[in-house]
């Protein structure tokens, strides 16, 4: 499983440059919001959290379809299937939803420290975004193995899973971004959503990784 | 697919039986008409008593508008629920008809819940003065609408009925699952964000005049519900027999 692990590592990192782009493409949306909302600093200071976080999120959905589709085109995909007795489905989904989290959205949760001084936000806002993105980014990955999972025999499957995970991400959103905002303004709490955030997470990372293991067993018969 | 296994009458249980799909266009045939008649003479007595029922003293004509918006939203997660027992018999019985029945479900479902959406809007105007709020209810309905929309995309794409299912069968599990959260967490958001609620959907309690018009209402549509899947499922089942058969032209003319 560690050898799964650091192969999949590698080859997110180094093949066709995936998680640059999604990192570009994050910085890209950041880098847009200013000349759509205007550059009032006060306003770009207030949603910030929620800027991060989307634009987080919809670099994650963008990777995901790469989370299956280079092991199905050169046949590494049907050896884990066959190799299922041996090494439970789900603990090899896990593992490489794992994989791919650190190649693609660890760069993104890294750079949103940089991209939260462009929003204006204070040092503590910025910490509890970072920290409240590699808390919940994880979800969205698990979630998103099922979508990756279904649609991975689709030619044109990236666009389907973004269609089909976003209303399950709409959880993550809500708590991360209740609990980014919890840590700057007063009277809200910020560990309520928090802890809720990585309930979600924690069973994310359950249901997710079965069903995308099941929608992977009945999608090559 | 299984189109043409026959199964011993006596030792099979109803619903073994009605895997065969002949049989359950048999069945289908006999039960529409009556069905439609039924979902007609309640509709008939359900519209005539909304029409009839008083008046709210404060919402006027516009709470007529109620007798078909709660039946819709009702039916928009029954649907869903039909759709999610489809799934299971999918995945774990492998029964035939559990793949049509949830393909079949989902436009009926996608529609009432744009049905429920659409009337409640028309309500809201006249009520609150706007088309549309962030409700913490409305917003899950919404997201409702938009796993119909994306579970209904997802079987489009495949051209094998058998993994279309199969795949839609997860994401509908995976859906019925999270449909607490979402509704748990939009709860939450919208208290975070607007802490005075806008409206109070259960304030009152409602009179026995209204509620009756209410309930009947709400079993037609039902009725109309099963009647609507029924020849739903008879149309795919007729589809796929249609593919099969040219697929079979074809290869006659090939040889």
């Amino acid at each position: 499983m560690l050898a799964l692990f650091i192969r999949d590592l590698k080859l997110g990192v180094r093949a066709g440059g995936g998680a640059l782009v999604g990192l570009l493409f994050y910085l890209a949306v950041v880098a847009v919001i200013p000349f759509g909302v205007g550059p009032d600093l006060n306003l770009l200071a207030r949603i910030g959290p929620a800027i991060l976080w989307i634009g987080a999120l919809l670099a994650a959905l963008l990777g995901l379809d790469r989370l299956f589709q280079a092991d199905r085109e050169d046949g590494a995909l049907d050896l884990v299937i066959i190799a299922r007795d041996r090494h439970m489905l789900a603990l090899t989904v896990f593992v490489k939803c794992l994989a791919h989290w650190t190649a693609s959205v660890l760069p993104l949760v890294i750079a949103a420290p940089l991209l939260g001084l462009f929003m204006n936000m204070t040092p503590v806002g910025i910490g509890a975004a970072t920290l409240t993105l590699a808390a919940g980014t994880p979800a969205i990955t698990f979630i998103g193995a099922v979508g990756a999972a279904v649609a991975v025999a689709l030619p044109r499957g990236g666009l389907l899973v973004s269609v089909l995970i976003l209303p399950f991400v709409i959880p993550v959103l809500i708590f991360g971004v209740s609990a980014a905002y919890g840590a700057v303004n007063d009277p809200d709490p910020f560990w309520p959503p928090f802890l809720i955030l990585s309930a979600l997470t924690l069973f994310f990372a359950v249901l997710g990784p079965v069903a995308a293991g099941a929608a992977l067993k009945g999608g090559t018969d | 697919m299984s189109e043409t296994q026959t199964l011993p009458d006596a030792k099979a249980g109803w619903f073994t039986r009605l895997a065969n799909p002949t049989r359950f266009i048999a069945l289908a045939d006999r039960l529409i008409p009556w069905l439609l008649g039924l979902a007609g003479v309640l509709l008939a007595t359900g519209l005539y008593m909304s029409f009839t029922a008083p008046e709210d003293y404060q919402q006027g004509i516009t709470v007529q508008i109620m007798y078909i918006h709660v039946p819709f939203a009702w039916l928009s997660m029954m649907c869903y629920t039909v759709m999610a027992i489809s799934s299971i018999g999918t995945l774990v019985w492998r029964h035939p008809l559990a793949d049509v029945s949830a393909k079949a479900a989902a436009p009926i479902g996608a529609v009432f819940t744009f049905l429920a959406l659409f009337t409640g809007s028309v309500w809201g105007k006249p009520m609150w003065g706007t088309w549309w709020v962030w409700d913490a209810r409305l917003t899950s309905v919404f997201v409702l609408f938009l796993m119909y929309l994306g579970i209904i995309a997802l079987t489009r794409a495949m051209d094998d009925p058998a993994k279309a299912a199969r795949a839609a069968a997860i994401v509908t599990l995976v859906g019925f699952i999270n449909i607490p959260i979402i509704k748990f967490s939009v709860d939450w958001w919208n208290t975070l964000h607007q802490p005075a609620a806008v409206f109070r959907m259960g304030g009152p309690t409602i009179d026995p005049s209204m509620l009756w018009p209410l309930m009947i209402m709400a079993v037609a549509f039902t009725v109309l519900f099963f009647a609507l899947h029924f020849m739903a499922m008879r149309t795919e089942i007729w589809r796929r027999r249609v593919i099969a058969m040219r697929r079979i032209a074809a290869r006659r003319a090939d040889a």
